[in-house]
């Protein structure tokens, strides 16, 4: 086995080790990184997204502890010292040595601060990692007299994240700018007058052209001296003025540099040492150095084939760049400047949508070679996929508003375009997936490709290119619904239909069959009308619906009494136990915190249920689509290290939500500390207590597709948690499709996590308000649906096995006896199984 | 004037109400025999074996009817195979079926014919 090291840890190091364990499965390199910072690697492009949250976890790269895999030891807070090239051996700051075969030299890079006197006063921070997030936010949050101020130094790309993430801390940034316009690399002129006043108009005070010639201590603030004579009055300062490779560790083994700094690499990412490579921030690949993650990810990848026999060389870089920064696009792809000879502009600039776009092309007009889009980046993936290709029309109709001009169509891009940029993945790898592999949604080509799978930005040109290949993306129900199950909930709620009969007579053809009948069940029930067994509904339900338990394979139900929360008092323990030994039900505990009894015939629901009525209980949903359990630990009442009251939370949360129908089933769990006993990520939404509050994930599932939950809402009151779930839930069930759990739909959704924020956070779309009151009413409607049965004799007389024979039970059911208990005897075991 | 002899023997079930309109009720006859009666709109009866024969569980009577492409189907509530049901065959398992019974309405009493 060959040993291969890794000096850092930051998002392209973990995209080589990813890489290299997946063109080595049988394990010929052991992997042994060596990381400066205190926590794995995590996505340092989404930094900002942290203020939203301040929970480390939302940053997280998937699987980036690499728990489980005995070839990836991952040492964190140890960075290297010294590399002994002679030895091939590396030492790190504690003094842990390790001998390499191959060494990957992945240490980034830091950021630079300009020679500015008194940058290093307290109160002057830098932007780079989670730590100095922290920083900012502890000295954000120091009492001061009114709105706090801050300044940002340098009004590039970073620069104008950092002044998001001021203003989201409640304070007013200034961004200071040498050049004459804001992100000087990615737009021009003309785009930069826009974004300045885009930027403008959302509280940030931009100067540009000028220097920051000091900062001054004026009591507990400080001053920053601009060049122009401007004099900043601000709290704190953030230096966001570009950063500088960091390759010391080659300065200091001896291997070659570039001229402007970087660790000097071939096209295949090789230093002067064959031995050792470079690769990302801190690598000069034939010079030049890269400060995005795309390039970057592209040379994990090529070390990555090279140590497993492949020959992949650097490819052509795409630097082009896609962001919104405070709700406004920025898009600059191929040649932004202009600076091929002989290249033409054609640019739009519309002050009264605040949008300007420019398209730089070839000198006879016909080939694209790049352009900037500031206000609206829509075109941006396929005119960047376009780059160094013929124009599909000219290019004044490209830029011309949607629907009056030549709108780009997926079409129109050649096999080699690239569709993700991050993740270098091609039309023509994209097509291969569809008929190759059979890839028929989005989500199957981004599990097969990866494609979308980063930022996320090419996804809706997935859907596209979907339906290019032919590949009907129907949304339709069934045979007989052509509409959507959201469609179909919104024609539902809008005509205010009551019966399956009139929706199918009037949206729908034929007669229904299993998978629209239940569908239309559960908007029915959801929007509230009556108990699921009235009138026709009862035809329409599934059958674990229909007769309210859980259907068996030998045509038998189970039972499962509703415990909230888990929690259980030793009476009621009993009334189960009596329940389960009178009626002879084999018992189970089930991962829900509930107690499943097994073996009940039809005729023998209705009693059960009415023993357990009569002592306190309902039964419960371990069936059908809609709120199973909502597990928790045992929370601050017991627990030595709980925080806050989970089991109380859990039962206030099930009661709340019992009964609701939904497109699947839901889970739910509350944990009473970060420890997360509960296993809350792994639920529909999940609740964490924290010190001051809650936090709030959602999406998240077990199955045969597991998925942590994805921080939704942060250190939230009780009031707000609830209020947030109620919209959560209702937006869920009014917009996901059928059988679709949570998590799939926020993925699906345009805009994912974000969007859904948006919508039930922030209110984006106005429909808070009506969400609140649907939730409100399913609240005030829920009744017990199984004391329902009982006190209903037509209800009840459907409980029987036998029309001509009531009271007999079915003769084909049978039990033995197994450690104790009875389990079903199968008749003619089945051997047709389609 | 001919008449056509039906020399099957029926046998009383229950009262046609007690068939709700598209769904199914189960009868047991002599010799533990199971069969499953559906009523479709327009008082349109339909009689197949219980059993059904992809689970090996007595419970075709409590799937959901519908149609599929028109061919009148009941769902089976295990794994969700569909049986016509003027045939009984299954439409997702090749070769697999269903028995069939005649069934009639006289007088308001749904009857089958003795399996």
């Amino acid at each position: 086995m060959r040993t291969l090291v890794v000096a850092g840890h930051g998002m392209v190091a973990h995209r080589l080790v990813e890489a290299v364990r997946a063109e080595d499965p049988d394990g010929a390199w052991r992997i042994v990184v060596l990381a400066e910072e205190n926590r794995p690697a995590y996505d340092r492009v989404g930094l900002t997204s942290y203020v939203e949250c301040w929970d480390p976890a939302a940053l997280a790269l998937p699987g980036a502890d690499y728990a489980g895999d005995a070839n990836v030891e991952l040492r964190l807070g140890d960075a290297v010292s010294s590399v002994d090239r002679a030895q091939r051996t590396v030492v790190t700051e504690s003094g842990f040595e390790v001998s390499y075969d191959a060494l990957v030299l992945a240490t980034g890079s830091r950021p630079f601060v300009p020679p500015v006197p008194g940058r290093d006063l307290p109160g002057c921070f830098v932007y780079r990692t989670i730590e100095d997030l922290d920083a900012i936010r502890a000295a954000a949050a120091k009492p001061g007299r009114g709105r706090r101020a801050a300044v940002v130094i340098g009004g590039g790309l970073l620069g104008l994240e950092a002044a998001k993430a001021l203003r989201d801390m409640g304070m007013s940034p200034h961004v200071v700018e040498m050049a004459p316009r804001l992100m000087p690399l990615q737009v021009d002129d003309g785009g930069g007058s826009l974004l300045r006043r885009l930027i403008t108009e959302l509280d940030v005070t931009v100067h540009t052209g000028t220097s920051t010639d000091a900062i001054e201590a004026d009591g507990d603030r400080l001053l920053a001296k601009l060049g122009n004579g401007t004099e900043l009055d601000v709290d704190l300062v953030v230096f966001s003025a570009g950063v500088r490779p960091r390759d010391d560790l080659a300065r200091s083994s001896g291997l070659e540099v570039g001229e402007r700094g970087g660790i000097l690499v071939d096209d295949g990412c090789r230093t002067s040492d064959p031995a050792v490579y470079a690769i990302g921030e801190c690598a000069a690949v034939e010079g030049r150095v890269y400060g995005i993650v795309a390039p970057g990810y592209a040379m994990a990848e090529i070390v990555a084939s090279r140590l497993t026999g492949g020959a992949g060389t650097f490819p052509e870089p795409d630097t082009s760049t896609k962001l919104k920064l405070m709700g406004v696009d920025v898009a600059s792809f191929g040649d932004a400047h202009a600076k091929t000879e002989g290249a033409l502009e054609v640019a739009v600039n519309d002050a009264v949508a605040g949008t300007y776009k420019k398209l730089v092309v070839s000198d006879d007009g016909k080939t694209l070679l790049g352009g900037v889009l500031v206000g609206d980046a829509a075109e941006y993936n396929t005119l960047r996929a376009l780059v160094g290709r013929p124009l599909p029309a000219e290019p004044g109709a490209l830029l011309a508003p949607a629907g009056g001009g030549a709108a780009v169509g997926i079409d129109a891009l050649p096999d080699a375009a690239q569709i993700c940029s991050c993740n270098a993945v091609s039309k023509a790898d994209l097509v291969g997936a569809v008929h190759e592999q059979g890839c028929d949604s989005v989500a199957k080509l981004k599990a097969c490709t990866r494609a979308g799978t980063s930022c996320g930005s090419c996804v809706p040109l997935l859907g596209k290119l979907l339906t290019a290949c032919g590949v009907e993306q129907s949304k339709a129900l069934c045979e007989h619904f052509g509409q959507s199950r959201a469609e179909l909930f919104q024609i539902i709620r809008a005509t205010r239909i009551s019966t399956f009969s009139e929706v199918i007579d009037r949206y729908g053809t034929g007669s229904g069959c299993a998978v629209c009948k239940p569908a239309v069940a559960s908007i029915l029930a959801t929007l509230g009308n009556g108990h699921i067994l009235g009138g026709e509904q009862a035809t329409l339900q599934d059958t674990n619906d229909r007769f309210l338990a859980n259907m068996q394979r030998n045509g038998t139900y189970s039972v499962v009494p509703r415990i909230p929360g888990g929690e259980i008092t030793p009476e009621k323990l009993l009334v189960i136990a009596e329940v389960a030994r009178d009626f002879g039900l084999y018992t189970k505990i089930t991962g829900g915190q509930r107690i499943d009894l097994f073996g009940a015939t039809v005729d023998q629901l209705p009693d059960i249920w009415r023993r357990l009525v009569d002592a306190g209980f309902e039964s419960g949903h371990a069936y059908g689509k809609a709120l199973r359990t909502v597990k928790s630990c045992v929370g601050s009442t017991w627990c030595r290290y709980g925080v806050q009251d989970s089991v109380g939370l859990a039962i206030e949360l099930e009661l709340r939500y019992r009964g609701l129908r939904s497109p699947h089933k839901i889970k739910s769990a509350v944990s009473g500390c970060a420890r997360e006993c509960a296993e809350a990520r792994s639920k529909d939404f999940g609740v964490i207590a924290t010190e001051s509050g809650w936090n709030l994930y959602v999406g998240g599932n077990g199955g045969l597709t597991p998925r942590h939950a994805d921080l939704l809402v942060s250190d939230v009151d009780t009031e707000t948690l609830v209020r947030t779930i109620d919209r959560f839930l209702m937006f869920y069930v009014r917009t996901a499709d059928r059988l679709q759990r949570t998590a799939p739909w926020i993925e699906e959704m345009d805009g994912g996590l974000d969007h859904l924020r948006a919508v039930i956070v922030d209110d984006s779309l106005g429909i808070c308000e009506d969400l609140d009151a649907a939730m409100a009413k399913h609240v005030d409607n829920y009744a017990d649906e199984w004391r329902g049965v009982l006190e209903d004799p037509e209800k009840l007389a459907r409980f029987s096995s036998f029309v001509n024979a009531p009271g007999t039970p079915d003769p084909t059911i049978s039990f033995r006896a197994e450690r104790g208990q009875n389990v079903p005897v199968m008749l003619g075991v089945p051997e047709v199984r389609s | 004037m001919t008449v056509s002899m039906d020399r099957r023997t029926w046998t009383a079930v229950c009262a046609a109400g007690a068939v709700p309109e598209n769904s199914g009720v189960a009868a047991l006859f002599d010799g533990g025999v199971q069969v499953a009666v559906f009523r479709l709109s327009g008082d349109r009866f339909h009689a197949l074996s219980n059993v059904d024969p992809c689970s090996g569980a007595a419970v075709l009577a409590r799937g959901i009817v519908g149609d599929s492409g028109g061919v009148p189907v009941v769902a089976s509530p295990v794994y969700k195979e569909r049986f016509d049901l003027r045939t009984g065959e299954c439409l997702d398992a090749e070769g697999v079926s269903v028995p069939v019974y005649g069934v009639r309405v006289r007088g308001g009493v749904v009857e089958v014919e003795s399996p």
